[in-house]
């Protein structure tokens, strides 16, 4: 008989879901409605609770429970052994994971073990006939590949950010699952917490991002006052992570991180095709330049062309007026 | 120490890209080949971990097409020992059939660590590293930016979620490399021509099926005019407006 089930992987961080289950529950839900199918969320970490309430409400069928002190965090060997054991329990044709740090490290693996097709970072997915065809973008986003999957089981990871969530509402069960824990290779000596509040880049709906053209590291608080005036995450081009003013976790682009928010505003930056890789399949992208020529305004929806230092200041006051109503 | 390092001749970052007449795969006409950029910041780690080790080798491996011994010649210049490529043509597998190649080439190697770029530039798949130490049953840290080795364990640190973790990894182990783990090195002319010296073994790929196949490769859509906003207050207030009620994204 042929396998007709979804597996999602979902995360959880403090004892709760993040959004990218969510995200896998709705694009699996698509796919088993599809092969007639259930979908099947393994749900790994400690004290999480209403997890079957909550993903029963995004089209979750069934709730496998991973609990314990070994799953608190996210460790790669004790990760995949969960998903494994859920695999090895439900034979699902397809695993779907989001393509968040611990998904990117943990899809492959499962992969690999598991000898099924693995297709990293998809955008879509859909079927063409009897095949299941991902989208993905290569070379941060210059181009997009339609990729085929020709084993009877697939792995998947999904780019955050870019399914929306849907509410599917049905009486999700839920059930432990009990794992053997395997010889722990990996130990988390210490978390080291950031000294502010900061939103992860790739999970951000809106991201303020700052290039060359802001002169000087002194100058950051008004992209700073910017992106908190529009509850946005904050990004750098290469060249202001390349001159120290920025540390490299805020690269957007083609060697830092590729972005899918669904409002990117590019201040000050020029748009080099590495920059433009990373973040053009954002859904809104405004741009902010005084060179009225500069690439970028050949991907931005709406452009300023003007003077940084004067626009930034209004833009945020204007924001946190706006978005008071 | 003993350190293996894969990498991957990839299209140069700031190169433009066109598909080719296939419809599946980049126009190679005029694009500038390098080694992936992490792959490279992995290389420049192995050879200050072997250093500091006060000796062992590093040993370099690649799956893909002949032309690789240039990135390969470029990692020995750096300092790496020797090198060994797994021939392929260009995009011939996914990731997974280019992680069996690697573990396949690798398994008969001694590596204390094996290192791998977090992700090549091309696929972006950040794949082939957590596959080979699947492959290989070795613990796999992905996209450290440090790496300490006392005895036979690496403290290694990652960025995850907004914050820094500390991980104590047993070696033999697996890591890929974040920006930040290192600065590469340029090879000296001293490097150069010791390099041609140095050993390259080359193999053939022994193919296994795919078990992806890419059907297209397009390029993105373009997006429709860039409207212009005027850079007042009243400008920024009617974008503000357009965002929410137009786009729906505020």
């Amino acid at each position: 008989m042929s396998r007709t089930d979804v597996l999602i992987v979902a995360e959880t961080r403090g004892g709760q879901l993040k959004k990218g289950a969510y995200e896998t529950a709705t694009a699996g839900r698509k796919l088993a409605d599809a092969w007639g199918g259930k979908v099947v969320a393994v749900v790994i970490g400690q004290g999480v609770t209403g997890a079957a309430d909550a993903l029963g409400n995004h089209g979750v069928d069934q709730v496998l429970a991973v609990d314990g002190p070994a799953f608190a965090r996210h460790q790669a060997e004790a990760t995949a052994a969960a998903v494994l054991a859920a695999v090895a329990k439900v034979s699902p044709r397809l695993v779907l994971f989001s393509a968040s740090l611990a998904g990117k490290e943990t899809a492959p693996a499962v992969a690999a073990k598991l000898g099924a097709a693995y297709v990293a970072d998809a955008t879509a997915l859909a079927l063409e006939g009897a095949d299941l065809v991902a989208t993905k973008p290569r070379l941060a986003g210059k181009a997009i590949a339609k990729v085929a999957v020709k084993a009877e089981v697939a792995v998947v990871s999904v780019r955050p950010n870019v399914v929306t969530p849907v509410a599917a509402p049905r009486a999700a069960t839920s059930e432990p699952l009990s794992v053997a824990v395997p010889a722990v290779r990996i130990r988390c000596k210490d978390v080291v917490a950031p000294t502010a509040k900061e939103l992860e880049l790739t999970e951000a709906d809106v991201i303020v991002s700052g290039g060359r053209g802001m002169q000087a590291a002194d100058h950051w608080k008004l992209v700073l006052d910017a992106a908190d005036a529009l509850g946005a995450a904050h990004g750098a081009s290469r060249a202001v992570v390349d001159a120290g003013w920025r540390p490299h976790k805020e690269q957007v682009g083609q060697t830092g991180k590729t972005v899918s928010p669904k409002l990117y505003v590019a201040v000050a930056i020029s748009g080099a095709i590495q920059h433009l890789a990373g973040m053009s399949s954002s859904k809104v992208i405004v741009a902010i330049n005084k060179d009225g020529d500069a690439p970028i305004f050949g991907v931005a929806d709406f452009g300023i062309v003007g003077d940084a230092f004067a626009v930034l200041p209004l833009l945020a006051e204007e924001a946190r007026a706006f978005l008071k109503k | 120490m003993d350190l293996v390092v894969c990498v991957k001749r990839v299209p140069d970052t700031e190169a433009k890209v066109r598909v080719a007449a296939d419809g599946r795969s980049i126009d190679a006409a005029g694009v500038q080949w390098i080694m992936a950029p992490y792959d490279e910041i992995a290389v420049e780690k192995a050879l200050q971990l072997r250093d500091a080790a006060g000796g062992g080798t590093v040993t370099v491996v690649s799956v893909g097409p002949a032309e690789t011994t240039k990135e390969l010649r470029t990692a020995l210049a750096m300092g790496a020992d020797k090198a060994v490529l797994v021939t392929a043509p260009t995009g011939a597998g996914d990731a997974s059939a280019t992680a069996k190649a690697l573990a396949d080439a690798v398994r008969a190697l001694p590596a204390d660590l094996l290192l791998f770029g977090k992700q090549a530039t091309d696929d972006d798949d950040a794949a082939v590293g957590p596959m080979v130490a699947a492959l290989l049953d070795r613990p796999c840290v992905a996209f450290v930016t440090s790496i300490e080795v006392t005895g036979r364990v690496a403290t290694v640190r990652r960025e995850i979620d907004g914050e820094v973790e500390v991980l104590e990894v047993d070696l033999p182990a697996v890591l890929t490399a974040q920006k930040g783990l290192a600065e590469p090195r340029l090879p000296g002319l001293k490097g150069i021509m010791a390099a041609k010296k140095k050993p390259l073994d080359e193999k053939p790929l022994v193919a296994t099926p795919a078990a992806t196949e890419t059907r297209s490769l397009t390029l993105p859509a373009g997006r429709g005019a860039c409207r212009k906003v005027e850079p007042t207050r009243e400008g920024i207030r009617g974008l503000l407006k357009a965002l929410r009620e137009e786009r729906g994204v505020l």
